[in-house]
């Protein structure tokens, strides 16, 4: 069949798509009356539900902040809580003349630039219907005030909050850290939902590590309101759920011994308890009043606190790093025997000083100075431990050579954050021919582990990492990551266990019979803690120059400017049969080791019986 | 088969008694010219309000327009002849391109739609909505009409290959917007009652398994809200809530000028773009939105009455499809605002900020343009 040809009909076409077209007016006229109903039907017949509805729109949903969780010490002491406090905030859109009314609040209650300026940049990031707050804790005086004025003050309000407190102040400054005032980069970063009516978030320490617990989960209540923003009434309420509580290691007496021991020197505290890894006492003195910082700190404090030369915010607990001196003598001491470089029996012949073979200069012994001899002819372990006699660890330590020093030291903490809970933290300097090269480009020179065989040169240790190594010993090698946190919402925690270190027992014992020596032996160089002591303890004594002393040149203490006398420094553990507790202390140009040694007896003495008679006989 | 029509006798004598107006020689159609500035110069003053007073996004949407009527100007320059020509090879291009969308693309938001050359980027998917009515009308042109079975299965396919495409890129507002372009040319070809039914048919029996195996989560999502947008308040009803209250308290007579308290404290999203009719709505009242919905039904109509008075088949198909799909954008726009459609990502012709629609929209006038003025370049 042939195919049928179809010729064009442009008449016939014409006349389909003019009919097309009629068919599409009318549909596309019946499609936009359906819109046009749509939106007559939204403006005129319902107009007043939606009028209504847009008029109620800026306050349907309010946040409800979380109750941020309270922070306790072990035996339920309270460190940080919340108190209602009153503040002043600015609902700007609410503001009929906001310059009028700025001017009118700064006639009735004390409003300072500073305030005003913060006030400008909150202002700034401000959500629409949003209350600004302008001026925080107002007095009962002022409240009254402002409630006298409130009908001429349309948009002002006086709101309470909770407030975080610190009732111990300067005691737990550097232990627990404080919150503070929410910046524009943290408020980047925080989830903004969570956030929502919260003003503050951990700054620093515990309140900043365990931020998220402490932080609980934000609420929601939908509420009614009327044309000026007041609340009528509360239609749906989901409840925030308040922060977790918690309970930390620290122990407020044994805190407060290791405080008022220090008193007003520069220091620095930290007590472990050996079986747990808890932090039984942080302090770093001098310490500052965190209540301070809760609201934004005036910038007259902050200077002050700032441009002190005792740097108060400086945590010296974790961040501050000495040379360790002397107390690194045990743990040299154990690598000594654990790499059978010496035995507990072999001995090092101690003039006073010491020298390497093909060179002329003389490594001094302390004792010189005193004696103008050493400490005997032929020095044991033993005996260089409880006398820190420097001759036989400098030999010790010429043998160990620098890189297998760092491999044994390392096990007990040292060059490494500890990992404690809190924030930081530094890692101190732990040094090797590799770190040296890496740190500062250059080659190691063989004095340079002499140095570094008594704790003094490139090693630098932080106060918690030497109570750390000062846990290793009193456990005999087992190793915890310290921890402040000690349970949550009365719920107990376990800290962390790492793999424990592999020496040999006797070897630990030899150690420890050195470390009683110190306190309980005849000629240790703690001697005078032992009196009237009712317990044993074991320790070392540690001295840390802060200047560098010329070969021939003598020290002395009184000569000296204060800033530039030595750092004392003391490790401790005790009962030393049955460790509970282990301490590091360090105070900044306290002279010598003996600054440090009565500050340990008495947080010891303090965490044993509950208090300390022991009467410093310097 | 030729032209047949240029060859008719009686075209043009009504026009050979006056000389051509300096709006014929420029392939001007005044009247849709005036309309259309009407529409963008009100469209600028919607935008300022709406974009919170921001003279920077004025400025630039009138570049926007400036190049958008530049583009018209040149796209009524072309011959219609010419435009037949390019079709086949246009639709050619424009698929090659949204292939090479599938395997060099880059995109936003889990979407790949742009093809970026050098620093430059465009949207191929956007060029198509002009592309595929060509290419259909070409096919159809030189065919008899209504055209017959066979013919409608091309046209159909010519449709379906850059439509899929673009679905799964994934764009289900622009993919259906491209269906709608080229399907709306074969229902002004006078394609049977019976097709147009059967397709209906066919539509709603296929909602079931398009809602089972071709839609995504967030599309499915999207018509959820639609139906019920209380159902996730903070969420994706937010958008719509707020808009319908942005529209609502907008009563008959508007918040004022700048003074929609819904869409200049922020409650409205997309106030500037997808949502400004709800802008409008609340500040200008009902009263704006007649006042608007005169102007598309003029540029509308005025549309229809270039497409009955063309001269060639192609013309004729070209004219009532674009004007066709450019109710579709109000109709789909203005409903989804409203909370009659689901959500999709389509503007509100020549009113919401930004510059791709605005290229697209205009180059169509600009060839509706061409088929107004296209009996007078017969004569001359």
């Amino acid at each position: 069949m042939p195919e049928h040809i179809a010729l064009k009909d442009p008449h016939r076409e014409s006349r389909i798509y003019s009919a097309r077209t009629v068919t599409a007016i009318l549909v596309v006229l019946a499609l936009l009356g359906v819109i046009l109903a749509r939106y007559y039907s939204l403006q005129v017949t319902e107009y007043e539900i939606y009028r209504t509805q847009s008029d109620s729109n800026r306050v349907k949903l309010q946040p409800l902040p979380p109750k941020r969780g309270l922070i306790y010490d072990r035996k339920g002491v309270l460190l940080a809580d919340n108190r209602p406090s009153f503040s002043l905030s600015v609902i700007k859109e609410r503001v009929p003349d906001f310059d009028a009314t700025l001017a009118q609040l700064q006639q009735l209650v004390p409003i300072s630039e500073s305030h005003l300026e913060k006030f400008q940049q909150r202002l700034k990031r401000r959500r629409p219907y949003e209350a600004v707050p302008l001026r925080f804790r107002l007095t009962e005086e002022e409240r009254a005030i402002l409630a006298v004025n409130r009908f001429r003050l349309p948009g002002v309000v006086v709101d309470a909050q909770l407030l975080r407190h610190y009732p111990q102040g300067e005691l737990f400054s550097h232990a627990i850290g404080y919150v503070g005032r929410i910046n524009e980069r943290e408020a980047f970063e925080l989830d903004e939902t969570e956030y929502r009516g919260t003003f503050h978030v951990g700054k620093v320490g515990v309140e900043k590590f365990y931020e998220e617990m402490l932080h609980g989960a934000v609420g929601y209540q939908n509420v009614e309101t009327n044309a000026h923003g007041r609340v009528l009434r509360v239609l749906e309420r989901y409840a925030p759920e308040p922060g977790d509580d918690l309970t930390l290691h620290l122990d407020i007496e044994v805190q407060k011994a290791a405080f008022e021991a220090l008193g007003d020197r520069r220091g620095a505290v930290v007590a472990i308890d050996p079986l747990t890894g808890g932090v039984l006492a942080l302090v770093s003195t001098p310490g500052f009043d965190t209540n301070l910082f809760v609201n934004g700190i005036s910038s007259t404090d902050y200077s002050a606190l700032r441009d002190s030369l005792d740097v108060p915010l400086f945590n010296r607990a974790i961040q501050g790093q000495y040379p360790p001196g002397s107390t690194i003598k045990p743990m040299m001491g154990m690598a000594g025997l654990e790499s059978e470089l010496v035995t507990p029996e072999s001995t090092v012949p101690d003039p006073g000083w010491y020298r390497l073979p093909g060179d002329s200069h003389r490594y001094r012994d302390w004792i010189l100075r005193i004696r103008g001899t050493g400490h005997a002819p032929e020095v044991d372990l033993k005996m260089a431990i409880a006398e820190s006699c420097d001759t036989y660890f400098y030999d010790l330590g010429r043998r160990l050579t620098i890189d297998r020093m760092a491999e044994y030291l390392a096990p007990f903490g040292l060059g490494d954050r500890t990992g404690v809970d809190t924030t930081n933290e530094r890692r101190g300097v732990l040094p090797s021919k590799a770190w040296k090269r890496d740190s500062l480009g250059q080659a190691w020179y063989p004095g340079e582990t002499i140095s570094a065989s008594i704790g003094q040169g490139y090693m630098l240790a932080t106060p918690m990492q030497l109570a750390v190594a000062t846990s290793v010993l009193a456990s005999k090698g087992e190793r915890r990551v310290p921890r402040l946190l000690r349970a949550v919402n009365g719920e107990p925690l376990m800290a962390p266990e790492l793999e424990p270190m592999q020496a040999k027992p006797e070897n630990w014992d030899s150690i420890y019979e050195g470390m009683l020596e110190v306190v309980h032996g005849k000629r240790g160089t703690a001697k005078y803690l032992a009196k009237g002591i009712e317990y044993q303890m074991a320790g070392k004594t540690g001295t840390a120059q802060v200047i560098g002393i010329a070969q021939n040149a003598v020290y002395k203490e009184e000569e000296v400017n204060e800033r530039h006398r030595h750092h004392g420094l003391f490790i401790a553990f005790a009962p030393a049969e049955a460790p509970t507790i282990a301490v590091a202390i360090i105070v900044e140009n306290g002279g010598g080791s003996s600054a440090a040694t009565p500050i340990a007896r008495k947080v010891i003495d303090t965490w044993l019986f509950g208090s300390s008679d022991y009467k410093d006989p310097a | 088969m030729g032209d047949y029509v240029r060859q008719m006798p009686h075209q043009g004598s009504a026009d050979l008694a006056r000389p051509p107006s300096a709006a014929s020689r420029l392939h001007i159609d005044v009247p849709l010219l005036l309309l259309l500035m009407a529409l963008t110069t009100y469209g600028l003053f919607v935008l300022y309000s709406a974009s919170g007073q921001d003279m920077g996004a004025v400025v630039r949407q009138g570049r926007y327009f400036a190049v958008g009527y530049v583009i018209l100007i040149l796209g009524a320059q072309v011959s219609l002849q010419r435009y037949t020509r390019w079709a086949p090879w246009l639709y050619l291009a424009g698929v090659a391109t949204l292939v090479a969308v599938m395997f060099f693309g880059v995109g936003a938001k889990g979407a790949q739609r742009w093809l970026q050359i050098g620093g430059f980027r465009f949207q191929p998917s956007e060029i198509m909505k002009l592309v595929v009515p060509m290419a259909v009308a070409w096919y159809l042109a030189d065919r008899t009409l209504p055209p017959r079975f066979k013919y409608v299965v091309v046209s159909l396919a010519l449709v379906a290959i850059p439509a899929g495409l673009i679905l799964q890129q994934p764009d289900l507002g622009t993919s259906l917007l491209i269906a709608a372009s080229g399907l709306f040319v074969l229902f002004m070809a006078g394609i049977g009652w019976r097709y147009i039914f059967g397709a209906m048919v066919l539509a709603v029996a296929s909602a079931w398994p398009a809602w089972m195996f071709v839609l995504k989560d967030y599309q499915k999502q999207r018509i959820l809200t639609m139906l019920n947008p209380e159902s996730d308040k903070l969420g994706a009803g937010w958008n719509i809530i707020q808009s319908k209250t942005a529209i609502g308290s907008g009563g008959w007579e508007g918040k004022g000028w700048m003074s929609g308290t819904q869409s200049q404290l922020d409650f409205l999203p997309e106030s500037h773009t997808d949502f400004i009719i709800a802008v409008l709505a609340e500040e200008y009242g009902l009263r704006g939105v007649l006042f608007l919905l005169a102007l598309y039904v003029l540029i509308l109509l005025r549309g229809f009455w270039i497409g009955v008075h063309a001269q060639t088949s192609f013309g004729r198909m070209m004219s009532g499809s674009l004007t066709l799909t450019f109710f579709v954008y109000i109709f789909v726009n203005m409903g989804m605002v409203a909370g009659l459609l689901p959500v999709v990502g389509v503007p509100l012709p020549l009113v919401s900020a930004g510059g791709t629609s605005v290229v697209t929209l205009m180059a169509g006038f600009g060839i509706l343009m061409a088929v107004s003025t296209e009996k007078r370049m017969v004569v001359h």
